[in-house]
């Protein structure tokens, strides 16, 4: 016998008593009875959400963002920018020349110490936000992995504030994340923290110690 | 089944260790005022009773339709886990979950791993196994690589080192860390963890990692950190190894939310953490990090145990926040060291004996006032006070008959309780003799001892009254008012 | 929590099941919560046979033994009286834990279900049921109150508590540090575990007394014992009363009553 059935048989041997019903009806319940952030007002509270786990948030017209990408990367003295060529705002950025820029384009082997030493910042899409926490979801992919939002120690987000949802619960069933999650789904609320020296917080204790998103607003450009 | 080897040796070493630490203010200070800051955070994040009451039967709803439908889930779970490239192992106990990794190191040719904060790692002694292996098992939690660096364990289960000053951790550092200079500033200290770790991320063969949820519909591990070194052990090294208990497995992604809303809120107060992370397999065609191999390591270790009985089933409810520590009076006191076991606090009282067996634990159920504040806090509406009374009827007691026993079943059995509970009910449930006895005891309170077993260490001893309630009644009687 | 009460009319009789600590220890708290009731126009019925409602062994792990005594105590209240009971804790376990203990015996199950339904803790019954007013006839002073945890998290009492005082107005109630938490008592653990059970009342004293409280209240025998014995044994001369003396002294006695 394996462990494998052991367990399995161990468990399978109890009377189960009563079997509660299946709880998807009391959640959706639950969430529905809740007051709900208007669609005017979620871009608002994403970005105070956000704002207060310490992230600064930069909302621009959406045709600008790219000159706003410029503003931040002078300001923040970043001279090397991990970016995801293959994207759609990957292309922008090749497009529009940005000095600096490095492109995530061959797996990690062959440039891990590179990644961990030689990068200032990475800018990466979001499949869109959570206005309830102030909460980013990240979908990494083969054209933008997962390591771009956690190695370098600044983190550029676009985030576009059509995509905002009220809550958790309306992403993962209304974009029916059950139907197909890439290796790596993230929510991503805020720079890397941690409290556990005598509960005092500080950031950047692992990943990124500096989380900027830019806020696209308005009608698409033509 | 075998029990845990043991570093800690509980139960006889309790007492004397709790001693100790109620003995020392600083710690008592430092202990009182980390706890406060838990509770007033926690209590913050819900301001509405009613609406708290509404989330926890929902937690509890789902956590009790997973568990009565665990074996289906585990399976299914394990069957989208291969779909999806993860190798699946199960481990019974301790032991054989060590050798499943072990076994995976070896044949990685592994030198170095890094851990992401996991307890069942903890609970099976894993860092233990492997450096008996000579593989370093590097712990990358801030607070647990803290107390690795001080060769000790965690006290708390969301905050490993919760015990230490930042005055210890600079010492500490100063000392152990090469190249450091001694500084109290907790972000410089953040810092020097920060940058030690990384080297280590680059260069591991292995990452470990826990789970805090299994969604067996699509075959996913979630988990929930604030810091970013679960991420990096998930995703930077080569292989990653995931441990888990077998009662992490849930049905789907929805039935999660509920579950991560309370957890992050009752464990530090915090409406969600920095990082939520969904893995769903190994690295894929053409993507460009990611471990290229996954392993899950399903863990029992009791946990059938528990199982098998519908009152001990309500345990593995647990979704480790932690809130039942953070707001024990008698954890308060006595911090996590002086348990004795991986989980310390309400919880660990509760879910230990199956883990370790009654003869290790049984004095810890006992270790309470049963004050409740523990299942008043519990997102998933654990009765833990129930379930204490429970396991001090199991460790006193053979088992049923037509049950089951536990390990260690009858452990804590001593003649001098069992006749004193003897006494009790012969006394007490004899009206005409508890008469006596009470005109005697009040008659003779003279005689009352001035030395009271424990109860006159800090208090005077306990009198009866001259007179009984029964004998006032009587006299006004008497008198005819 | 606190449980519901509907409104019924007013019962003209009551069982007084006073504990065996009260009955032993503090029988005085157990007269003068007879004499409250009495003012109100209640018959009180003190059956003779009344022992312990069981606890200590339940709680520790002796279900058995809690069954033996706590059948006895079944058999006492014949009529279908209210039974009040001057302590958070032993009103917990008539309420919350018999019908648990008997959940196996058809018979003592339906009797437990019954009692617990008419169980109530003294202030909660004088509250709810009763719905006093009472009239302050003592001196402006200052207190503070301690629940015991079996009353406040199984019947929710800390809150009928503070209302009765509230009732008084020259007493004010003051709001120790930690308010929520066990005074470390706990039956058998203060024997079991007293280092850590003297922490904890240690602890609560000093909470209580940095109040500047005259005097603290509670409604719970084992939990005023636990405390004074501390305060006494460190020669100190702040001391708990049980709620049911203070209210009785206040109103005036006989002389006093309803507003």
């Amino acid at each position: 016998m394996s462990a494998r059935d052991n367990i399995l048989g161990k468990l399978r041997a109890v009377i189960p008593g009563q079997i509660p019903v299946a709880p998807d009806e009391a959640i959706s319940t639950h969430y529905a009875s809740l007051p709900r952030t208007a669609k005017a007002s979620l871009a608002q509270e994403f970005s105070e959400k956000i704002t207060a786990w310490h992230a600064e948030v930069h909302a621009v017209p959406r045709d600008q963002w790219v000159d706003k990408v410029k503003a931040v990367l002078a300001e923040k003295q970043i001279n090397t920018l991990l970016y995801a060529p293959a994207t759609a705002h990957g292309k922008a950025l090749t497009h529009a020349g940005i000095n600096g820029l490095l492109a995530y384009d061959q797996p990690i082997e062959g440039w891990k110490q590179e990644l961990f030493e030689g990068v200032d910042a990475a800018i990466t899409g979001t499949r869109g936000a959570i206005a309830e926490t102030g909460t980013m979801i990240v979908w990494p992919d083969a054209d933008e992995p997962r390591l771009m939002s956690l190695v370098p120690p600044i983190h550029i987000a676009l985030v576009d504030a059509d995509t905002i949802v009220p809550t958790l619960y309306d992403a993962i069933t209304g974009q029916n994340w059950s139907a197909g999650l890439p290796t790596n789904a993230l929510l991503i609320t805020g720079p890397s923290k941690t409290a556990d020296i005598q509960q005092t917080l500080a950031y950047g204790a692992h990943g990124p110690k500096e989380l900027i998103v830019i806020l696209l607003t308005g009608e698409a450009a033509q | 089944m075998t029990t845990q080897p043991l570093q800690f040796v509980p139960g006889s070493e309790f007492k004397r260790r709790a001693a100790k630490v109620v003995a020392d203010p600083f710690l008592k200070k430092s202990f009182r005022g980390a706890m406060d800051f838990l509770m007033a955070k926690r209590a913050a994040q819900f301001p509405d009773p009613e609406l708290l009451e509404r989330q926890r039967t929902l937690a509890e709803h789902i956590r009790r339709y997973s568990l009565a439908r665990m074996p289906q889930l585990l399976e299914q779970l394990e069957a989208n886990l291969v779909k999806n490239g993860v190798k699946v192992h199960w481990a019974e106990n301790s032991d054989e979950a060590n050798a499943i990794i072990l076994g995976i190191c070896r044949q990685h040719d592994a030198k170095l791993m890094v851990k992401g904060k996991s307890m069942v790692s903890e609970e099976v002694e894993l860092n233990h196994a492997m450096d008996a292996a000579g593989i370093d098992a590097l712990e990358s939690d801030m607070g647990e690589y803290i107390v690795q660096l001080a060769g000790e364990k965690p006290s708390h289960i969301i905050m490993p080192a919760i015990h230490k000053t930042k005055q210890d951790i600079a010492k500490l550092f100063a000392e152990k860390v090469p190249g450091v200079a001694y500084t109290e500033d907790v972000d410089a200290l953040i810092q020097v963890g920060r940058d030690v770790l990384r080297k280590k991320f680059m260069d591991a063969d292995i990452g470990l990692s826990g789970v805090n949820f299994a969604v067996a519909e699509t075959g996913s591990l979630c988990l929930v950190e604030n810091e970013g070194n679960g991420r990096m052990c998930t995703t930077v090294p080569d292989v990653h190894i995931a441990i888990t208990g077998i009662e992490k497995v849930v049905e789907k992604l929805e039935h999660v939310v509920p579950l991560y809303g309370l957890l992050t809120r009752s464990a530090t107060g915090q409406a969600i953490t920095t990082y939520f992370n969904v893995i769903t397999g190994p690295r894929r065609e053409g993507e460009k990090d990611g471990p290229r191999e996954m392993h899950l390591v399903l863990v029992d270790n009791g946990r059938s145990q528990a199982y098998a009985d519908e009152q001990l089933r309500q345990t593995l409810q647990c979704i480790r926040c932690g809130a039942c520590m953070n707001h024990c009076p008698v954890y308060t006191r006595i911090g996590g060291h002086a348990y004795g076991t991986t989980y310390p606090g309400p919880i660990g009282k509760i879910v230990s004996p199956h883990m370790m067996g009654l003869a290790a634990t049984h004095v810890l159920p006992g270790a309470s006032t049963l004050c409740g504040a523990c299942g008043e806090v519990c997102p998933v509406k654990i009765p833990i006070p129930d379930l204490l009374i429970r396991l001090r009827e199991e460790a006193t007691h053979d088992a049923k008959p037509g049950h089951a026993p536990l390990v260690g079943q009858g452990a804590g059995k001593t003649t001098f309780a069992s006749l004193a509970f003897k006494g009790f009910a012969f006394l007490y449930s004899r009206p005409a003799l508890y008469r006596t006895f009470v005109w005697a005891a009040t008659r003779f309170r003279f005689l009352t001892p001035g030395k009271q077993a424990g109860w006159t260490d800090s208090r005077t001893p306990l009198k009866p009254a001259a007179k009984s309630l029964r004998d006032l009644l009587a006299e006004r009687e008497n008198r005819g008012s | 929590m606190q449980r519901n009460i509907p409104d019924g009319p007013r019962p003209t009789d009551i069982y007084f099941f006073a504990t065996c600590l009260v009955d032993l220890f503090c029988p005085e708290a157990g007269m003068d919560a007879i004499q409250i009731l009495e003012r109100e126009g209640i018959r009180v019925h003190f059956p003779e046979n009344q022992t312990c409602c069981g606890q200590p062994a339940y709680t520790s792990g002796y279900a058995d033994e809690a069954r033996l005594v706590a059948a006895k105590q079944l058999d006492l209240f014949p009529e279908d009286w209210p039974v009040v009971v001057p302590s958070g804790s032993c009103a917990g376990m008539m309420f919350h834990h018999y019908p648990k203990l008997f959940a196996e015996d058809p018979v003592r199950k339906a009797q437990a279900d019954a009692l617990s339904g008419r169980v109530f803790e003294l202030t909660e019954f004088l509250l709810k049921v009763l719905k006093v007013q009472f009239k302050d006839a003592g001196q402006p002073t200052k207190v503070t109150l301690h629940t015991s945890c079996s009353a406040r998290r199984e019947m929710g009492t800390h809150l009928h508590a503070r209302e009765l005082l509230g009732q008084l107005s020259g007493v004010e109630v003051l709001m120790q540090s930690h308010e929520s938490e066990c005074c470390g008592f706990g039956g058998t653990f203060s024997v079991r575990q007293p280092e850590i059970s003297a922490a904890m009342a240690g602890d609560k004293a000093d909470a209580l007394k940095k109040t500047g409280a005259e005097v603290f209240l509670s409604a719970d025998g084992g939990c005023l014992m636990n405390i004074n014995g501390t305060l006494e044994k460190r020669r100190d001369s702040f001391r708990g009363q049980h709620l049911a003396s203070f209210i009785w002294e206040r109103t005036g006695k006989n002389n006093g009553g309803q507003a």
